[in-house]
């Protein structure tokens, strides 16, 4: 099961309808260990395409650098999907190389730039077997932990 | 003195779960046999054909190394070397 906030989730999907025809691609790190995402780090897309995605390598560098600095790992990786469904394509299994991460994609297939429906899923890729869970968001002003 | 490598996640099961590690080589290939010798099967995770495979990315200090010589990279003393698996799909 994923666990995110609403706000986090809005902000995934505000950078995929942006980026459409292309493919929007990023990270939601939170503190070792803790399976909560907390920090939204949008990523270039470095091929720039509607048919794949790939983090820079200089970006790839200092994303992993700031984040062990912080004590954080990528507990959400996200990409869009501009023309087929949000379920992980034969690509994204080969290369996906966070066991511990959770894999959400947002197919922006249907609403394009616009504000038309999106389809949100999550994902476990672990040595090639996927497995989808559920996605739970939390409300933006209650976050996780704090007492009603 | 030796040369640190940091290790990605999906790669710490031939670490023994370790972060880093060290090792020695005056270039990456040497490198990389190097660490082999102790954490066997890491050479096939990041070389195929004598060449480094397309999705892992590695660093010398600040410096993709297809920017430099590839796995033909000279390293030194002192060097830190970093390895990350490409973020990508489609």
């Amino acid at each position: 099961m994923l666990e995110i906030s609403a706000d986090l989730l809005d902000a995934v999907i505000a950078h995929a309808r942006a980026d459409h025809p292309d493919e929007a691609c990023g990270v939601i790190a939170g503190p070792e260990g803790a399976d909560t995402p907390t920090r939204f780090i949008p990523m270039v897309n470095a091929a720039r395409s509607p048919t794949f995605y790939e983090f820079d390598s200089r970006d790839l560098l200092a994303l992993y650098r700031d984040m062990d600095d912080r004590e954080e790992e990528p507990v959400v990786i996200y990409h869009s999907h501009t023309a087929t469904e949000a379920y992980p394509s034969r690509t994204d299994i080969v290369y996906a190389s966070e066991p511990h991460a959770h894999y959400l994609l947002v197919s922006t297939r249907e609403c394009g730039n616009g504000d038309g429906p999106v389809e949100v899923r999550s994902f476990r890729i672990v040595d090639g077997a996927v497995t989808e869970e559920p996605v739970v968001v939390t409300s933006a002003d209650a976050p996780i932990g704090d007492a009603p | 003195m030796a040369i640190e490598v940091r290790i990605p996640t999906i790669l710490r099961p031939y670490t023994d779960g370790d972060k880093v590690v060290e090792g020695n080589g005056a270039t990456l290939a040497a490198l990389i046999d190097d660490l082999d010798s102790r954490h066997v099967g890491l050479r096939d995770r990041l070389v195929e054909d004598g060449a480094l495979r397309r999705f892992v990315n590695v660093y010398l200090n600040d410096e993709d190394v297809r920017f430099l010589g590839g796995i033909d990279t000279a390293l030194s003393d002192g060097d830190s070397v970093t390895i990350l698996p490409a973020v990508a799909g489609g």
